[in-house]
């Protein structure tokens, strides 16, 4: 239909349901490649169900997505992922390289081991996120900032196209949240696409480009300053009973 | 006691049984690494206590007692106890725990029907099941060694080749996930590895005692390591360790039965471990918070007595 | 076993409401598996009391093993309060190597204590009778009957005064202990009440077994109800007809009781996890069934409310269009149309679909919900 469809990702018709109950409905979300885009909603919103379905994590009731016009199948190796910060036992014995690394496994393959390369891409995804000096702590010693960073690493190192994130500035210091921003703009400017589960209503407009409105439905999606508007906002919080009546 | 030391006692029985034992203990040592870390300590329990009905459903349609179709019984029916566990709670509002001791109790109580329905028959052959219940190491014979050789050392050249796979699934599973890994399919190999090391313990420890000899040498060699490789090296070692110091301190006295003393080392092992480790040790943790406390002592007292020269 | 027998019943039918009680407890509280780890580690403090007392049956035994009992939640808790070793971890370390110092006692011993490994660990139902209890030279019944119905009681008793801490503890423990209730007091007391029926129990059902007793009809009753009194009065009487059909089986096949009676538990509790209204997988499945052409339905009029008056309706409303956009194979598409379409959720002119205002209520409310 559209020959020159330049979409990063494009969601249609999308819904999900855990057992009973729908998390996600009928959701049309474009990405254009290049932006640094948001998800906001409540709690229980949808917006890491969304981002699992785009990895492909969860199994859709219906709908489709595409990765450049490809099923994520095919496009695995340029979609990098950042999971929660909490989603992990942080005791594990394992250092800071190691779990760094860990990005290179898919590029790997099946029972290779990572190879001399491998390490220079950790290293050199630890030194963008200023933990170079790190690189054999145990990963029980970080904080939560420090932790967040080299779960970024970890993604930096897959060296992908479209960087999918949950909630990266969860629980992290005022420093590590410059850093962050930084570094996802520098992503940008690259070229890449990064999407980003977000929390703070407050910064949206300052860090990002690109914001969705996710509240089990698709509320708005589009450049911040024609989306991220005030009765946009009710409609994805408050506004739930302001809305019926409205229709 | 301490005749264990003079090495003229060991006979050849005494060797078979230590070596046994050590391997054993070097497979259960390296998987129950896995099982500790992913935290399912007491899914070897309930494998261990549901792996007993397929022992006796092995021995009544065959009729034989060959380890290899009795472990091959076992492995079964322990593995069905383990799906089981899992589809539960997957499918209902029934939680972790209460599917384990559900699932670990009824399969025992149901093996033991079997068993008693085999004694009823007056089976000439039946003497000797019941050792899978409590283990008796010594009677561990050396088609035994080959057997826990052969199976155990497959179960670790695999779990070698995926290292790296398992390690991400343990970790990471949802990372793992996304970049294309089969996780459902790596955590049912997980699990059967685990299955293969404890239908190959039971015989010498037990149904009752061989969740221990998973979790025992791996909480030890936890503490001792930051590092996965090592740290599956150290509980292997542990395990080994475990397996031959509890069979000659068994054999040294009469009235010590072998399964309850390996893992009583191995209990051993962890109590030191626990407090001796440098780094996570409690008494290494203990000196370092009071010389933290005495020195801030000393920094406070110095500054109250002495205020304009501290802060100069 | 010359006939039925009714002591063998009533001690059964005692046991398995002694071990339902706690249990409600335990497995609301994802405990179930600690009374695993106190039904094995109490084993040396069987033995140690059995030294002293020479009887299986003596209420000083009863103590002595409760006490190991509550020793081992308390030291599963200290090896967990080092966070040198997880819960789980902590469990399976600390009741193999008590078991194992009863078993090493035992063996050790073997000539001057006449306690067999196996009858603590597996319990025979059929030899519990044999042990009477007498009052001035009158046999009153069975020893353990009476054992069991003590404990019973106890049981009840503590569950009906604290019936209000044990309900906020198991729900809300911060709650719990901001309201100025102590959770360590009530958690103890339900330990020590299990620790206490636990050995109870091992003499007739063995100390495996007691598990079956203790996780196996709460487990069950909890699929049946929400209602804290409904699953406790529900976990006796499975427990008790467990009890009963498994001895009746176990009579007629000859083979061991309380083996029996746990198969019968795990067999009624599949039973009731198939069958049971509302959570069963047969309900499940059928609800399914049922609510798949609900659901497709539900999608169809959100999808095409989500495009009503935009510039794109035009394509996205076409049938014909649909199994692209929803991902429907054709037929599936056409038949889920036709449901809408019976359910006056849509109305159809040639090929496109258009929502009355019904189905747009619908997609409404399921958008709000």
């Amino acid at each position: 239909m559209q020959a020159l469809n330049s979409k990063a990702i494009e969601v249609t018709d999308l819904t999900v349901a855990y057992q009973e109950t729908p998390v996600l409905w009928d959701i049309d979300l474009d990405v254009p490649p290049g932006v640094l885009l948001a998800i906001v909603g409540p709690n229980g919103a949808g917006k890491t169900t969304l981002i699992k379905a785009i990895l492909g994590l969860v199994r859709p009731a219906a709908g489709n997505v595409l990765i450049y016009n490809k099923p994520y199948v095919t496009q695995r190796r340029i979609v990098g992922y950042v999971p929660q910060r909490g989603s992990v036992d942080w005791d594990f014995p394992t250092n800071v390289l190691d779990v760094v690394m860990m990005g290179r496994y898919g590029a790997l393959g099946w029972i290779k081991r990572p190879k001399k390369r491998d390490r220079e891409l950790a290293l050199h995804a630890l030194e963008k996120v200023g933990m170079e000096n790190y690189t054999t702590r145990q990963i029980s010693q970080l904080s939560g900032g420090q932790q967040q960073r080299i779960f970024l690493a970890r993604a930096l190192v897959q060296d992908a196209t479209i960087y999918l994130m949950d909630e990266p500035f969860q629980g992290v210091d005022a420093t590590t949240e410059r850093a962050i921003v930084s570094l996802l703009q520098e992503l940008r400017e690259n070229g890449k696409t990064v999407v980003v589960v977000h929390h703070d209503l407050q910064t949206v407009t300052d860090y990002f480009d690109w914001v969705t409105l996710l509240n089990i439905r698709r509320i708005a999606s589009g450049p911040v300053e024609d989306t991220f508007t005030t009765e946009n906002l009710r409609e994805t919080y408050g506004g739930r009973i302001a809305f019926i009546k409205n229709r | 006691m301490a005749n264990f030391l003079f090495l003229t006692h060991i006979d050849y029985t005494l060797i078979v049984v230590a070596l046994g034992a050590a391997l054993l203990g070097t497979v259960s040592g390296a998987l129950g690494t896995y099982a500790v870390l992913r935290r399912q300590s007491l899914l070897g329990d309930a494998i261990s206590h549901a792996a007993l009905p397929g022992i006796a459903l092995a021995f009544i349609l065959t009729g034989s007692k060959t380890p290899l179709i009795l472990i091959l019984g076992a492995a079964v029916a322990g593995w069905l106890g383990a799906l089981v566990i899992l589809s539960i709670v997957r499918l209902s509002r029934i939680k972790y725990d209460s599917a384990l001791a559900l699932i670990l109790s009824t399969f025992f109580g149901f093996g033991l029907v079997l068993f008693s329905l085999i004694q009823r028959t007056g089976n000439a052959n039946q003497a000797g099941l019941d050792t899978f219940i409590f283990g008796q190491a010594a009677t561990i014979l050396e088609r035994d060694v080959l057997t826990i050789g052969i199976l155990g050392g497959l179960a670790i050249i695999i779990m070698v080749i995926l290292w790296k796979e398992l390690k991400l699934l343990i970790f990471d599973e949802g990372f793992a996930a996304s970049l294309g890994f089969p996780i459902r399919l790596l955590d049912i190999l997980l699990t059967s590895l685990l299955v293969i090391a404890i239908v190959l313990g039971l015989q010498a420890v037990g149904a009752v005692l061989m969740s221990a000899m998973l979790v025992a040498p791996a909480v030890a060699a936890r503490q001792w390591t930051n590092k996965l490789n090592l740290m599956v090296l150290f509980s292997a070692g542990f395990g080994a360790f475990a397996g031959v110091s509890g069979t000659i301190i068994s054999s040294s006295t009469t009235g010590l039965p072998t399964g309850p003393m390996i893992i009583l080392c191995a209990t051993l092992f962890v109590g030191i471990s626990i407090a001796f480790a440098p780094k996570r040790g409690i008494i290494f943790d203990g000196i370092r918070q009071l010389r933290n406390r005495r020195s801030l002592k000393l920094a406070v007292s110095r500054l109250l007595k002495n205020p304009q020269k501290e802060s100069k | 076993m010359p006939n039925l027998n009714l002591d063998i019943i009533l001690i059964a039918v005692a046991t398995a409401s002694a071990c339902a009680l706690p249990g409600v407890f335990l497995v609301l509280r994802r405990m179930t598996l600690m009374s695993d780890a106190i039904s094995h580690a109490i084993l040396p403090g069987i033995v140690l009391a059995f030294f002293l007392t020479h009887s299986l049956s003596s209420p000083l035994l009863i103590l002595a093993a409760g006490a190991t009992g509550v020793l081992t939640v308390v030291f599963v808790e200290l090896l967990q309060k080092t966070k040198l070793v997880k819960e789980d971890a902590a469990i399976g370390l600390t009741f193999p190597a008590l078991f194992s110092i009863g078993v090493i006692l035992i063996s050790k011993h073997a000539s001057s204590v006449h306690l067999d490994i196996d009858a603590v660990l597996l319990g025979e139902l059929a030899y519990a009778p044999l042990n009477r209890l007498k009052v001035f030279g009158y046999d009153i019944g069975p020893t353990s009957l009476y054992v069991m119905s003590g404990l019973l009681i106890l049981n009840l008793i503590f569950i009906i005064i604290f019936y209000k801490e044990l309900k906020l503890i198991t729900f809300d423990t911060s709650l719990a202990t901001t309201l100025g209730f102590t959770p360590a007091i009530i958690h103890y007391g339900l330990m020590t009440l299990v620790s206490m029926t636990t050995v109870g129990a091992f003499d007739a059902v063995g100390s495996i077994l007691v598990v079956a007793l203790i996780a196996g009809p709460p487990a069950t009753a909890y699929l049946m109800t929400d209602s804290l009194p409904r699953m406790l009065i529900l976990s006796v009487v499975i427990g008790c007809v467990n009890a009963v059909i498994g001895y009746m089986i176990a009579y007629v096949l000859d083979v061991s009781i309380a083996g029996l009676i746990a198969t019968v538990t795990l067999l009624v509790f599949a039973f009731i996890f198939i069958l049971v209204p509302n959570r069963g997988l047969l309900a499940i499945a059928r609800r399914h069934i049922r609510q798949k052409w609900e659901f497709a339905q539900t999608m169809l009029v959100i999808h095409l409310f989500n495009h009503e008056g935009l510039p794109e309706a035009h394509t996205e409303s076409e049938i014909a269009h649909l199994h692209e956009h929803l991902q429907w194979e054709p037929t599936f598409a056409s038949q889920v149309v036709k449901y809408a379409l019976n359910n006056r959720y849509v109305s159809q002119k040639a090929a496109q679909l258009t929502l009355t205002d019904r189905g747009r209520t619908i997609a409404q409310k399921a958008l709000v919900q």
